[in-house]
């Protein structure tokens, strides 16, 4: 029983292990599952601090499922995962965002009747005003510092040619890239990626790859969940694979590279 | 570009202010510059700005927004009876009391979206509209409805035999005849009670407009845009959407207020559910989620409820009369189908016609109708263009 009616959330906090001092995200012995089906079984995971972490399996494997459970979407049966020292279990999606967790989607989530340019301003200002703010006086338009600072994040996408276009006439691929921004503006501690290259054509693949790579420079922490092995191992410093809703092996991407059971399980007859 | 729409935005609350202002000239020869009707624009424009905050905004439609128009109205003849015909306190507490009253159903409604949403708003209307007609009748009068007396001579009598507006007995304002309700002296109603109502709807367009370019206004758009995504990107919508709701709510009760301040009456009938879809009517009417279009719907449809309900064949007899008299019987019987009594048919038939060939309401038509003289120049610089880049 992972809580009861007298405990606190703090001590709930101090019955999982927080991790290595250097653990920014750490799942802790997680279990979900769906009507008998075990999506999740057992799932031991930590990311550190400023690395690319890849979760990799095959499809139903459950990863997902393991994102969603990461940002509220889902709560686990048991388990529970720990953000910067903090219990993320039982929160609102909304709770976990505002502790430094964004996340981009693996179908383009976007705000399809908004401008480009305000799509990105939107979680820019959820991250200066918090959850809610009401203040009618306050003009959109008047946010220079916002938009100065949105326009950036578009042109580091390469979106700043359509800035005032509305979202629902762009491409997939650019409704990626803008999902893309809405997350960098927000500058999370963790960012989440579902599959960010799904879709996209090579050209625009390897424009993210070196996008994420950037990024890394500037030491945000990401876990990225990715079918396409040249993107994993473009950007991957360890690689977690899971299968049947279990994770059979972690390490350095050499290491997974070389485990049997990858090859068994996921890989199959597939040359990494 | 915001200095652009800002100076778009002054330009149209200018607009608004003059034209509202000039209604009794303006409107003149079509016949509707009287002040029963002009006061009718205003109210049900301010109702409308209101509502199209929840509905045009967030895309929560609610079905039971005319709770707030009997709350309003129901208030503010409280507060001729208890307090003082002036309309000052009246109007207050009248929007108070509406802001309450919305936090506490749209807390509840707001539970849900989409449908089961608008039959919650619903069911809590109509569940105040028996009620006003049969527990609450010791509040509402039931079905003889609320209404000013003088004041009453001896303190043993009840409230309906007499009322007591202590502020006005403590000021010893004398009362001769009919009370009538007054701004400081001036009384409220004609001319002076639509100038009332008026100034009032140019600060409500004026709340509504800033509202809509602030960043709170975007988060609304955002949420009915992909609440979902909005959860994920840290804001927690369920606050908004209730503030948008009370805001909406406080527009209502404003209303249903001023139409207690030009008629001092307040009967339940004003919360019945076809008050609610009357409001829904007149934002699609002129146009979801714009600023302009539910005043232009809330006046169209007000106009033809007061006019076109008034025909009759007399008056159609003698507009056709240039017809020769078997076409002119004829077209007389069919057109009196859709006046008089039958005018909601009218209504109706202007409502499909307007959803089926402009789903944006009557601004999109005058969008389109903008848009296609903006064309005109460019389709004639076209070919010019084409010649340069073949040169």
């Amino acid at each position: 029983m992972l809580a009861t009616a007298e405990k606190t959330a703090d001590d709930e906090s101090r019955e999982f292990q927080r991790g290595t001092p250097n653990s920014v995200l750490h799942i802790d012995d997680v279990h979900k599952s769906f009507s008998g089906l075990h999506a999740l079984s057992d799932v031991d995971l930590e990311v550190l601090e400023g690395e690319t972490h890849a979760i990799i399996g095959p499809n139903g494997a459950g990863k997902s499922t393991l994102l969603n459970v990461c940002v509220g979407r889902l709560k686990p049966d048991r388990g529970a995962v720990v953000f910067d020292g903090e219990v993320l279990t039982g929160k609102q999606p909304h709770e976990i965002n505002q502790l430094g967790v964004a996340r981009v989607f693996q179908t383009p989530e976007v705000f399809p009747d908004l401008t480009v340019l305000e799509n990105i301003m939107v979680p820019a200002l959820s991250k200066r005003d918090g959850h809610f703010r009401v203040n009618p006086f306050k003009d959109f338009e008047r946010e220079a510092s916002l938009r100065d600072e949105a326009v950036a994040t578009a042109e580091s996408v390469g979106l700043q040619a359509q800035l005032t276009a509305q979202a629902s006439s762009m491409s997939r691929g650019d409704k990626r890239r803008l999902e893309l921004a809405m997350g960098l503006i927000q500058h999370p501690r963790l960012l989440l990626l579902d599959e960010p290259t799904a879709g996209m054509a090579r050209h625009d693949t390897n424009a993210t790859i070196d996008l994420l790579k950037k990024i890394k420079e500037g030491g945000m922490t990401k876990v990225i969940i990715e079918h396409d092995m040249h993107v994993v191992f473009s950007l991957a410093d360890r690689i977690s694979v899971l299968a049947g809703g279990r994770i059979i092996a972690q390490g350095t991407p050499d290491e997974v590279k070389n485990d049997p059971k990858v090859k068994e399980a996921y890989l199959g007859e597939e040359q990494v | 570009m915001g200095n652009t729409q800002s100076r778009n935005d002054l330009l149209l609350l200018a607009g608004i202010a003059g034209f509202t202002l000039l209604a009794p000239w303006l409107l003149a020869p079509i016949g509707a510059a009287y002040p029963d009707l002009l006061q009718k624009f205003c109210i049900f424009g301010i109702f409308a700005i209101g509502f199209n905050i929840l509905f045009g905004l967030t895309g929560y439609l609610s079905f039971g927004h005319a709770v707030f128009i009997g709350v309003g109205s129901y208030v503010s003849v409280w507060c001729f009876k208890l307090l003082t015909m002036n309309i000052i306190p009246a109007v207050a507490l009248s929007v108070l009391m509406a802001g309450l009253f919305a936090a506490a159903i749209g807390y509840v409604s707001l539970r849900r979206s989409g449908i089961y949403f608008s039959i919650l708003t619903l069911a809590f209307a109509q569940m105040s509209y028996n009620l006003a007609y049969s527990v609450l009748t010791p509040i509402t009068n039931g079905e003889t409805g609320l209404q000013v007396r003088a004041i009453r001579t001896n303190a043993e009598l009840s409230l309906r035999d007499g009322d007591v507006r202590v502020i006005d007995q403590a000021l010893g304002i004398q009362e001769v005849g009919v009370p009538i309700t007054n701004l400081f002296g001036m009384k409220m109603s004609g001319y002076p009670g639509f100038y009332f109502c008026a100034v009032l709807l140019i600060i409500c367009f004026y709340l509504a407009q800033r509202l809509t370019r602030s960043n709170f206004g975007v988060m609304l758009k955002a949420i009915k845009s992909n609440q979902n995504r909005l959860n994920y990107t840290g804001i927690h919508t369920r606050p908004y959407l209730i503030a948008a709701f009370v805001i909406s709510g406080m527009y209502a009760g404003l209303a249903g207020s001023l139409m207690a301040v030009t008629d001092p009456i307040a009967g339940a009938e004003r919360m019945q559910w076809t008050a609610s879809g009357e409001v829904v009517l007149m934002t699609i009417l002129g146009g979801v989620g714009t600023l302009v279009g539910p005043v232009l719907g809330a006046g169209l449809i007000k106009f033809a409820e007061q006019k076109v309900s008034s025909w009759n064949e007399g008056i159609l007899n003698s507009f056709f009369s240039f017809l020769p008299e078997s076409l002119q019987h004829f077209v007389v019987d069919v057109v009196s189908l859709f006046v008089g009594e039958g005018w909601h048919l009218t209504l109706g038939l202007m409502f499909m016609v307007i959803v089926i060939f402009l789903p944006g309401g009557l601004m999109e038509g005058f969008r389109r109708i903008m848009a296609r003289f903006q064309k005109k120049p460019d389709e004639t610089v076209a070919p010019d263009g084409a010649q340069q880049a073949a040169e």
